[in-house]
């Protein structure tokens, strides 16, 4: 190593801290979260045992927590990737503290997600018959299919732009030593070895967007496939994805906020960072009471039977305090809170993306169980009352989700810091010389020439 | 009419003669093994019928009009619960009976959410009957493990001993030879059931008739269960 890296990589100490430095507070939180966990499992344990009567679905509702969590979650996990992809697709500068964790999001929070549905199957069992009688008309195989594929994905587009900072680890002789010496893949650092990294990276940022934007979209289909009313929409796919990217959105500034504070990490993390990103919660949040808006005025509108018995259930009966309460969660208050400079501030971001994060609950919860409690034919109207399982096993997707995430920051660094380093040498340069692109009558060196030939 | 492919089996129940007294519910339980749940359990919705009887009420009090129909699986010819199953646990016939495979259904209960008519039930706890009634299980009937969907399977059990019977005799299958639990039961003869495909069938002639109409025909699901409208 010669001197000007030695240099280099001392100054970004603070990003090595919480992998070099564990204060008691990690084995607290990790034992707690291990507790929540084994509670969840033992929830589990016990509904296998038993049988899916230990949860609080019945007839009709015969889907609950487990499908709305999983769309959920998953709807999560599209922070990570997709955001990340977008913003280094479009050479957005600030992105760069903040790729890294949205793609760890992604890929922790997608592996609990498409755990959901083996969780809701009464004989988990028999799962493989998945493989050896799978039919590829049922929805369900869609998201079999573009699940894998996502998280196949995400985890190589997560891992690949970490290989130098493994090195880097490496190279400063962190333990255990085997495990950087693994993963860094000989990384050396050299011309040759960037330019193939660099090529990997923009191959899959770009395989990545159709990808993610399939998942969810074939989620929706779940339900927009059947005839049920309330379920059977064209605009399902459109409205899930806008939903998965506002929620995703939400929960990576709470991972964002709540990182920053414990390892103090504001010269990293800016405000100016959360003021961009929460500006993209506000156009989601927009985007999201349009998507809304348009679905059901179109059933109010047309007025069938069917379609308003499930929409009033949503509006006036039931299941209104929830929808009201969603309305409030996912537009009231982004809007009123993000527009205004003086609220726009950290506390007031991390109270905004709480509030999306349980509207967006709410909304999967309003979309999967109304349809189901206002049967077509003249049965009773359901209800459902989810068990101390159901919420055991939510809590822990939770806990295993902010472990994860936990166990990452431990063995690797959460911002990038050779993009970091990049950013600082280069970036400057290289985005004077492009916006000099932009201005009339300049032109590039190689532009000139071929204008010229 | 031996070959199998050639038959669609149909059913035609008779709002005028039905009089909702659950002798085809009661028959059908028995005949399927299907399972008795705990008065705790059927507090919370998990009761499990294979057919059921839908109660609508007209009218204000007292000029209310009450009318009883008997709900089997409606064997459609067009299936929505078949199209979504992921692992082909269900799927219509060729003789039009869309049947379970129970050792193949992975509990995923897409089919129940799917279904428009919703006459799907789930074994939400292993089948449980009165001590007595352990030996009164029906041997021609697989008893359902935990976690499965089941429905009305017009009693296809039966159909295959009338097969086998009428193989023996060497003859043809006869109208009557088959006849699921709920319609061999009617006491009032509300449950007719037979071959759609026979011109000769009471089935056919009755679903001719302009008091027949299907449950929720407008959503193309062709249903083949007939109902007769009431008349005065």
């Amino acid at each position: 190593m010669d001197k000007s890296t030695m240099e280099n990589s001392n100054e970004d100490l603070d990003l090595f801290r919480s992998i070099e430095y564990t204060g008691n507070g990690f084995y607290w939180t990790v034992g707690f979260l291990i507790f929540v966990i084994a509670f969840g499992l033992y929830g589990y344990f016990h509904q296998v045992l038993y049988g899916l009567g230990v949860t609080g679905m019945a007839q009709p509702i015969s889907w609950g927590f487990y499908i709305v969590n999983f769309v959920f979650f998953i709807g999560i996990s599209h922070a990570g990737t997709l955001i990340s992809a977008i913003l280094r697709l479009s050479q957005a500068e600030w992105r760069r503290p903040i790729t890294r964790m949205a793609e760890i999001i992604t890929a922790i929070v997608l592996a609990i997600g498409g755990l959901h549905p083996i969780l809701d199957l009464g004989q988990p069992g028999r799962m493989w018959n998945l493989v050896t009688n799978g039919r590829l008309q049922s929805p369900l195989l869609w998201d079999v299919t573009s699940i894998t594929a996502y998280f196949a994905a995400s985890t190589v587009y997560l891992y690949l732009p970490m290989i130098p900072d493994i090195a880097i680890l490496r190279d400063r002789g962190v333990k255990p030593k085997w495990l950087y010496q693994f993963l860094s893949w000989n990384w050396q650092d050299t011309p040759e070895q960037k330019r193939v990294l660099e090529r990997a990276i923009n191959i899959l940022m770009i395989m990545v967007i159709p990808i993610a934007v399939s998942v969810h979209t074939v989620i929706s289909y779940i339900f927009a496939m059947t005839i049920q009313p309330g379920w059977h929409s064209t605009i399902f796919g459109p409205y899930f994805v806008a939903g998965a990217i506002f929620s995703g959105i939400a929960a990576l500034m709470i991972a964002m906020i709540a990182f920053r504070k414990i390892f103090h990490l504001e010269r990293y993390l800016k405000l100016i960072h959360f003021q961009y990103l929460s500006t993209l919660l506000l156009i989601m949040s927009i985007i999201w009471f349009y998507f809304t808006f348009s679905e059901y005025l179109t059933t109010f509108y047309g007025n069938e039977p069917d379609e308003m018995r499930v929409f009033n259930y949503k509006f006036i009966g039931d299941f209104a305090p929830y929808f009201w309460l969603m309305v409030f969660c996912n537009f009231a208050v982004p809007v009123i809170i993000l527009s205004f400079k003086k609220t726009k501030t950290i506390p007031g971001i991390l109270v905004v993306s709480f509030s999306v994060l349980i509207g967006m609950w709410l909304e999967r919860l309003i979309i999967v169980v109304p349809s189901l409690a206002n049967p077509r034919l003249e049965y009773p109207v359901g209800i459902y009352i989810p068990t101390i399982t159901e919420w055991g096993l939510f809590a822990a997707g939770v806990a295993i989700f902010i472990l994860g995430f936990l166990m990452f920051a431990k063995y690797f660094p959460l911002i990038s810091i050779w993009e970091i380093r990049e950013g600082r040498e280069s970036s400057i340069k290289e985005v004077a010389h492009r916006l000099q692109s932009y201005m009339p009558d300049t032109y590039e060196e190689d532009e000139l020439e071929r204008a010229l030939k | 009419m031996q070959e199998s492919g050639n038959h669609r089996w149909g059913m035609v129940i008779d709002l005028n003669k039905c009089t909702g007294c659950g002798e085809c519910v009661a028959a059908c339980k028995v005949e399927n093994n299907v399972a008795i749940v705990g008065a705790e359990e059927s507090e919370m919705d998990r009761t499990m019928f294979w057919m059921d009887i839908i109660t609508t009420h007209e009218g204000e009090y007292p000029d209310t009009e009450v009318t009883y129909f008997p709900r089997p699986c409606f064997h459609c010819d067009n299936p929505p619960c078949t199209k979504v199953c992921p692992v082909r646990a269900t799927y219509r016939n060729d003789e039009g009976i869309v049947t379970q495979i129970f050792p193949q259904c992975i509990g995923c209960r897409y089919c129940m959410a799917a279904c428009p008519y919703t006459v799907k039930s789930f074994n939400w706890f292993a089948p449980d009957w009165p001590e007595e009634m352990n030996s009164s299980l029906n041997p021609d009937v697989s008893v359902r493990p935990v976690g499965v969907v089941e429905k009305c399977t017009f009693c296809i059990h039966r159909l295959q001993k009338a097969k086998e019977l009428a193989r023996a005799e060497d003859r043809e299958l006869r109208e009557g030879d088959y006849l699921p639990a709920c319609s061999e039961s009617c006491p009032t003869d509300a449950i007719s059931f037979g071959d759609l495909n026979d011109p000769h069938s009471e089935v056919n002639k009755l679903a001719k008739s302009l008091r027949a109409f299907r449950m929720l025909e407008e959503l193309g699901t062709e249903p083949k269960v007939y109902y007769l409208s009431k008349v005065e």
